[in-house]
């Protein structure tokens, strides 16, 4: 099986007067998976299906395994794609939706079974053959439409977030085979999601859009650690990750200042000299830590609500300024809404953004 | 309980009406036309039982046997036909062209026309020395020649020309809701798949619209059961009687030929086939429910 890098330049799609991408650039490489993570209406469905050329581009260039595909036809590119409502060919059963493309495609019968036999193993499709789609559950008809892209031996596979129409369990399920498969084919995969989850276990590399722009490209655990603004900082993670307003000051050591409390900066990795300007700090959850109240850089909160969570527990913190935050514990902590808590944010754990920017200091 | 009792006493008062009406009008007057069918009325009804003697006197009956004829002509070529042709107009019409409302207008207007107006329209068309011909003789086609409303064998062709021409623009409104209740995406994954458009038409979409191409051929099934002014209008069942309908037979004998035992026992005949067509198909439609 091939495997295709993609190269994008300089892309631009519109709708009439709307502009959706503008100068967009990405490139994948062979055998990557790359999740195009962002809200609905960020335009990842559009540079998907861009890719697919199942849409015109008004400018710039595709390549496909070094070759320019800007205006070949979907079938030439070298892709398959698996879409969000399954889109099977209703009624035909499971193997003629598999193999009716390589049919008309003129493939010879006897390649033709082959695929469809190892396409239907490897998915566990063997035993449905020959059933409808309609005679499948929803994660069933998922893997047929997975099926139906493999069989087309692509350099690229795409994915418009395939899962979004499944239950949680399902979901959950899919997800492992879907990265199994793609240890085992070594294929290069493309995949739109707005689940965050999704794309921080699936991706090699992460791209996150917003308005059309890529606002990040970089490992899941990059995304994750150090969000290059506010909008990729409070997009990725769940329970969401705690922006505190204040400054920065400028003493014997860089501090942030937020309301009466100091927070030492020290062991912060600055991109730029820090200057004394509003900021925000921005900190996850299970980066915060209780600790004993004579820490000189800690500072003192009253806890207000407890969610437990299952694994862990979530407990929600005002500082006296009035300040929230939220913080993650172990499952049986003995906290309860009314105590006071002593907790430190430690540097190196902690995202500063520019408060007008919102890039990262 | 009580409550449960009350709401479908109500629920009963509230049919009564249209039950009493479909008693005594449906089931009251097929039977009446039943029973007169087996007596000897001719200009009044009478009781004088006979058997089926009208029956065998039908079934000697050129014009009877002519009228059957061409009604399954008709049937065949013209639920066939408007199906065929409302389809390719729905199919053109989704391929998103511009102006698509102002056209898909002029299509279903003529639907909006009686069928004593297409008929006259038609007629004047057809008429040699009228329509067509003379227009393409006058424009210097010395030889053409389009005269099958005065040919014997060719005159019911046109019923089935004019009655296409009013049905396909319905069929064709509801083919193209069809059409656009396809999904997006499985275009996307056709085009992906490398189909021609023709292809996904004929191996996917089509299998697709079962219930749009029922629909549409159970409206016009019983425009060709009913059928009976398009050929009082266009041919009035000529030349001869060449183009007589079963309609238009018991409409004749019950009003003109003052036969009403004849013309109950055609009507009769009308009857039973379509309860002969129609009752499996029932059958079949509600097993079909069970087994889901
Ligand atoms: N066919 C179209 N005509 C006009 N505008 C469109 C069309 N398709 C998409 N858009 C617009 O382009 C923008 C991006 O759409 P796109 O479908 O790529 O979003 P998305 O990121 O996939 O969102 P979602 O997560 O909801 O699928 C949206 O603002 C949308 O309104
Ligand atoms: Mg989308």
């Amino acid at each position: 099986m091939q495997k295709s890098n993609v190269d994008i330049r300089s892309l631009q799609i519109g709708f009439g007067g709307l502009k959706v991408l503008e100068n967009l650039d990405l490139h994948v490489g062979a055998s990557e998976f790359l999740v195009l993570l962002g809200p609905s209406g960020c335009g990842k469905s559009t540079l998907l299906n861009a890719i697919a050329g199942l849409i015109e581009v008004k400018g710039g260039e595709i390549h496909i395994g070094g070759r320019d595909v800007t205006w070949a036809e979907p079938k030439d590119r070298g892709i398959a794609m698996v879409f969000q409502s399954y889109a099977l060919y209703p009624r035909m059963s499971v193997r003629r939706n598999m193999s009716f493309g390589l049919k008309v495609a003129r493939t010879p019968q006897s390649e033709i079974e082959r695929r469809v036999a190892e396409a239907a193993q490897m998915l566990r499709l063997t035993n449905l053959l020959e059933r409808r789609p309609s005679e499948l559950s929803g994660g069933q008809r998922q893997r047929v439409a997975i099926g139906r892209a493999l069989v087309r031996h692509a350099g690229v596979y795409l994915f418009d977030e395939p899962l979004s129409n499944l239950d949680a369990q399902l979901r959950a399920e899919l997800r492992v085979e879907i990265k199994r498969l793609h240890a085992r084919l070594g294929a290069t995969m493309i995949y739109v999601t707005h689940d965050q989850i999704e794309a921080l276990t699936l991706a090699d590399r992460i791209a996150v859009m917003q308005g059309g722009v890529i606002q990040q490209l970089d490992t899941p655990k990059k995304i994750y650690r150090e969000p290059v603004n506010r909008f990729v900082a409070s997009f990725v993670g769940s329970p969401a990750m705690n922006f505190i307003p204040g400054k920065l000051a400028r003493g014997s050591e860089v501090a942030f200042i937020a309301g009466v409390n100091q927070l030492s900066l020290t062991g912060y990795a600055f991109r730029s000299q820090p200057t004394e300007a509003p900021a925000v700090l921005g900190i996850r959850p299970e980066h915060i830590e209780l600790t004993a109240s004579n820490d000189p850089s800690s500072v003192s909160a009253r806890v207000e609500m407890v969610e437990p969570m299952g694994a862990d527990t979530l407990i929600w913190c005002r500082l006296a300024d009035g300040t929230a935050f939220s913080l993650r514990h172990d499952a049986d902590t003995q906290v309860r809404v009314g105590d006071t808590l002593t907790v430190r944010f430690p540097a190196d754990a902690m995202s500063l953004f520019d408060e007008t920017s919102g890039q990262r200091l | 309980m009580r409550l449960s009792l009350n709401s479908r006493l109500s629920a009963i008062s509230a049919l009564l009406p249209a039950l009493l009406v479909m008693l005594v009008v449906y089931i009251g007057a097929t039977s009446w036309t039943v029973w007169i069918s087996l007596t000897s009325s001719r200009m009044l009804p009478n009781n004088n039982f006979v058997g089926l003697r009208q029956y065998q006197i039908l079934l000697g009956n050129d014009r009877w046997i002519t009228s059957v004829h061409n009604i399954v002509i008709y049937g065949v070529l013209f639920v066939s036909l408007a199906l065929l042709i409302g389809f390719l107009l729905a199919v053109a019409i989704d391929q998103r062209i511009r102006a698509e409302d102002t056209i898909r207008s002029i299509y279903l207007y003529p639907y909006s026309m009686s069928f004593v107006v297409t008929g006259l329209v038609w007629q004047w068309l057809l008429n040699p020395t009228l329509g067509i011909q003379h227009v393409l003789r006058s424009w210097g086609f010395e030889g053409a020649t389009f005269d099958w409303i005065v040919r014997p064998e060719t005159a019911i062709y046109c019923l089935v020309v004019a009655g296409v021409w009013q049905a396909s623009g319905l069929v064709m409104a509801i083919m193209l809701a069809g059409l656009r209740g396809v999904d997006e995406e499985i275009w996307k994954a056709a085009r992906v798949d490398g189909l021609p458009k023709w292809r996904v038409y004929v191996s996917i979409i089509i299998p697709m619209m079962g219930a749009s191409f029922a629909t549409a051929a159970v409206l016009l099934s019983t425009g060709v059961v009913r059928l009976y002014d398009l050929s009082v209008a266009m041919t009035n069942g000529g030349p001869g009687i060449a183009s007589e309908v079963p309609a238009k037979f018991v409409m004749d004998h019950l009003f003109e030929r003052a036969n009403i035992g004849l013309a109950t026992a055609a009507a009769t005949t009308m009857l039973i086939t379509v309860v002969a067509v129609v009752a499996p198909y029932l059958y079949w439609r509600t097993r079909k429910g069970e087994v889901r």
